[in-house]
């Protein structure tokens, strides 16, 4: 990211205590050094000391799901966060990939952060699931045998519904305590548009006034996360300007709040731009952190029903968001909050990891499933879409389909009194 | 057994190292017919994989395995065994890796078999009080188990959300709770084992004759690799009180922890951290221990209610009848478990207030914690190496952690002689040179200063018993390496304390 040389540094906090070693995805599903937080940073040592990337080491990072949940667990304050994203970068630059490789990473590029070429694919998705050719192609198994990455970007389409487009300016009901811009986002505006409109009412009437400008784009997330520090740059720039005129912006997706976040880191060495990815970075909040500073105003009613809340590790572990959340949603009368077995381990979407390294995400997916279900909860709420659709689609195939909604939806139904059945009937 | 524990020649500048033997590489052959045992895919042969496994907890020890395997099963594990002895090829075995001694140390000219994926909890039985595991499961992971049903896996080293039972087995590992418990012998009913020669055996802690399983638990790895363990489960107790107090110094600190003892109490653990350890564990968990104290005492009672609450109002008094300036009474598991996690955190944590550090382990009579106290801080003003303490102080066992810079030249070996001197100060009162991080190939040089020639030669033929190519993680606890043909005790006239101590 900034300085190359911090890189040795911050290798030199790491003590190889072995205390992340528990809550590393990978070390749980293969208990292998090389696959471990310890393991990796070992391996970026060996880099630093003079050991070119080969195709073994390269797979150690391209394996790591970057949940993050070392971070966390971690004694020595090790920022494994800053370490990872460094190396993908240097893997990025120094390491040819293969054809396959690099025809998957560019469509995957080229299409999630650009919101019109997702819109542009929602009209034949949605002739695909309505048409039946869905069903065939699935039990065909033809998409596993071209490409497993096409095969899980397939699996995991959400059934799409209409888009409700989002006007520029929503007004704050009652008296105005705030005037905040809100992220749409690429994937959350195109594949889960009610969570962005959910989002926009419950802040209008919590009394905010709702500022989402048009021209914005990408955050960067995805590229930023995947060693593609110049694309992030331009997006993150461009991000910038778009809510420079705003004194907050709530994000409503874990990953991409995670990313405005680290805005700051990513834009340092960048004179022009380090003052103001700073001040983005500083007026960055995600919608529950944000409802917990602000206070609740507005009057919640009932909502009988029983969640699983689900910890998005960009937002837990990469933010630090545990406790608002939940105590958001311990506020609504009637509503019955279940906590997941083995909170801090991944479900394996983490950004571009289910389309990377589908087999193993795919396995964390069925573990996180095993334990949503355990929890006898109706419906799952996460705060990030690519855990929402990962756990759907596990526990689909698990035939256990359950529920999904974004913190933001259930707080809306409260809100406006609606019945949990509006949340229950969308079975994912 | 003998010991030469009065005036022992000081140890201190010593700080020579066991070399891992030239790296001659193994046999093609060998990984070859592992590959055929286990799957390719359980064989690590990549020079860079391997590099990962160099080193366990310890890291100022690395040597980088000729091979690593990863098997499944205990047939597999006799099996690599067997191609071992057959091909004449020196083997360790090594759990999650966290070992503080170096014990799991790898052989450039051998197979390094990690039993990480063997972590499955064969069998439950609530009745029976025990569990059966495999050796790769994590110690809490016992724990989480069986807590629903109101049992636990008594024995909690610091690392015990990550270490495995199979490692506990070998280090014999304490943990806290280890005044009141006992270490993981005491909770071991029977160890599946595979032997040198490649058999599967059990040692049963109920079988007639010659206790082997107390042989084998703590052997350090060194006669047999355990692949499934029996365990004793632990009834929860009806209550636990937990109390934090601080002291303006670690002198008035030791004073209440001699007191309660002297009382007759037993606490189910007694820690003890001064500032600098406190300053570490402050800055990466946030404990919030009292600000300025210059030691704080965690006192732990548990047990039935109406002792632990007449007894718990006996500590608090004989706390602040020594000095106490805060006492801090946790109300529930949160505050229990924050006020835990300060301590559990505390030798990672270090890393946060110093580049580089040694954990040392050593042994002290309880009564004499002032004195080596106050010894220890002469040591670190002398030398101007900064030393924190942490200690299970009821059983006198030291966690002192040396701290250095490695960026700077010499750094790293006048804190190895600070630490060695540390040992010295632990035999000199009649203590010993480890408690429960084991000797691995760290300690092992300092064997001789609390062993005899004779003593050694006795322990080296129990190994022989067992192994008697010495093959199995050889380098580990004696100091040189010898071969089981030797005639031990070869020494010129009778060794000057023959026979005139018996302490240990």
């Amino acid at each position: 990211m900034s300085a190359q040389d911090d890189l040795p540094k911050l290798l030199g906090d790491c003590v190889h205590c072995g205390f992340c070693l528990p809550t590393c995805p990978t070390y749980t599903l293969w208990g292998e050094e090389m696959d471990s937080p310890r393991g990796r940073i070992h391996l970026m040592q060996q880099h630093v000391d003079g050991e070119p990337f080969s195709d073994a080491m390269v797979q150690h990072f391209d394996a790591c799901l970057g949940c993050m949940a070392c971070v966390t667990s971690c004694p020595s304050g090790v920022q494994y966060d800053r370490l990872i994203e460094m190396t993908r970068a240097d893997v990025e630059r120094e390491h040819p990939r293969s054809l396959k490789e690099r025809a998957i990473r560019e469509m995957v590029f080229q299409l999630f952060p650009y919101k019109r070429r997702l819109r542009a694919l929602r009209g034949p998705l949605r002739a695909y699931q309505k048409s039946g050719l869905e069903r065939l192609v699935r039990r065909s198994g033809v998409l596993e045998r071209i490409s497993p990455s096409i095969a899980a970007m397939e699996r995991l389409a959400p059934p799409l519904g209409r888009t409700p487009r989002l006007p520029e300016r929503v007004a704050a009901r009652g008296e105005r305590r705030a005037t905040v811009g809100m992220l749409s986002g690429c994937v959350q505006g195109e594949f889960f548009p009610g969570v962005n409109a959910a989002t926009a009412r419950v802040l209008a009437l919590e009394g905010c006034d709702v500022v989402i400008p048009k021209g914005q784009g990408c955050c960067g997330a995805l590229s930023l996360h995947s060693g593609r520090e110049d694309e992030a740059r331009d997006f993150a720039r461009r991000t910038i300007e778009t809510f420079e005129s705003v004194d907050v912006v709530v994000v409503n997706s874990a990953g991409c709040g995670s990313a405005m976040k680290d805005y700051r880191a990513l834009l340092a060495d960048d004179p022009a731009w380090s003052r103001r990815a700073d001040a983005l970075t500083a007026k960055t909040r995600d919608f529950a952190e944000f409802l917990a500073e602000l206070g609740p105003r507005a009057e919640r009613a009932p909502l009988p029903v029983t969640v699983a809340y689900h910890d998005a590790c960009h937002l837990a572990h990469a933010q630090g968001v545990r406790s608002q959340p939940r105590a958001l949603l311990a506020a609504i009368p009637e509503l019955d909050v279940r906590e997941i077995a083995d909170p801090e381990i991944c479900c394996g979407s983490a950004g571009t990891y289910n389309l990377f390294q589908p087999e193993a995400a795919a396995e964390l997916g069925d573990r996180k499933a095993v334990n949503v279900d355990a929890t006898g909860a109706e419906l799952l709420v996460a705060a990030n879409p690519g855990c929402s659709m990962q756990i759907a689609t596990a526990l689909r195939r698990r035939g256990a389909p359950i529920a999904v909604a974004h913190t933001a939806e259930i707080l809306d139904a409260s809100l406006r009194g609606l019945s949990p059945d509006t949340l229950l009937t969308r079975v994912a | 057994m003998g010991s030469k524990g009065f005036a022992p020649e000081p140890i201190s500048g010593i700080v020579e190292k066991v070399e891992p033997l030239p790296n001659e590489p193994l046999p093609d052959e060998l990984g070859r017919r592992l590959a055929e045992l286990l799957g390719a895919d359980r064989v690590v042969t990549d020079p860079v994989r391997l590099r990962t496994y160099e080193c366990d907890g310890l890291t100022n020890h690395r040597s980088t395995p000729g091979i690593v395997v990863l098997p499944d099963t205990a047939e597999q594990i006799a099996a690599i065994v067997r191609e071992c002895a057959a091909a004449g090829v020196p083997y360790v075995a090594r759990g999650s890796g966290t070992g503080l001694s170096g014990g799991a140390l790898p052989r450039a000219d051998g197979v390094l078999i990690v039993t990480s994926r063997m972590r499955r909890i064969l069998e439950v039985d609530i009745p029976g009080q025990r569990a059966v595991v495999e050796p790769g499961v994590i110690n809490l992971d016992v724990t989480r188990a069986v807590r629903q049903y109101g049992y636990y896996f008594a024995p909690d080293p610091s690392s015990q959300q990550i270490c495995s039972v199979g490692g506990n087995v070998a280090e014999n590992s304490g943990g806290a709770h280890c005044l009141k418990y006992g270490f993981t012998a005491h909770h071991v009913l029977s160890c599946e084992v595979v032997t040198p020669d490649g058999e599967i055996v059990e040692l049963s802690a109920d079988g007639p004759g010659y206790d082997l399983l107390g042989v084998f638990v703590g052997a350090e790895g060194t006669l047999g690799i355990t692949t499934k363990i029996t365990v004793r489960l632990t009834r929860l107790p009806e209550t636990v009180q937990t109390l934090l107090a601080a002291f303006e110094s670690i002198e008035a600190g030791g004073a209440a922890v001699s007191a309660i003892i002297g009382a007759g109490v037993v606490p189910a653990a007694i820690e003890m951290m001064d500032a600098l350890s406190i300053e570490a564990a402050e800055a990466a968990v946030r404990c919030e221990y009292p600000p300025g104290a210059g030691a704080v005492l965690i006192v732990e009672l548990d047990g039935p209610e109406p002792e632990v609450a007449a007894q718990f109002a006996q500590v608090e008094r004989l706390c602040r009848d020594a000095g106490a300036f805060e006492i801090r009474i946790a109300a529930d598991d949160a505050e229990r478990t924050l006020i835990w996690k300060g301590r559990k955190s505390a030798f990672a944590a270090v890393g946060r207030i110093s580049p580089a550090y040694i954990v040392q382990d050593g042994v002290i009579p309880r009564t004499v914690l002032p004195q080596v106290l106050a010894r220890i801080d002469a040591l670190s003003a002398e030398s101007g190496v900064r030393v924190a303490n942490v200690f299970h102080a009821g059983d006198g066992n030291l966690h002192p952690l040396v701290l250095f810079d490695d960026a700077e030249p010499g750094a790293e070996q006048r804190a190895e002689e600070v630490s060695g001197a540390i040992l010295d100060l632990c035999i000199e009162h009649g203590g010993s040179i480890t408690g429960e991080h084991g000797v691995g190939v760290d300690k092992s040089r300092y064997m001789p200063r609390m062993f005899t020639e004779a003593d050694l030669d006795t322990m080296q033929m129990v190994r022989c018993g067992f192994d008697p190519a010495g093959l199995c993680n050889p380098g580990k606890v004696f100091p040189t390496p010898r071969l089981c043909g030797e005639v031990p005790g070869v020494r010129k006239g009778p060794h000057p304390y023959e026979g005139k101590a018996d302490l240990f």
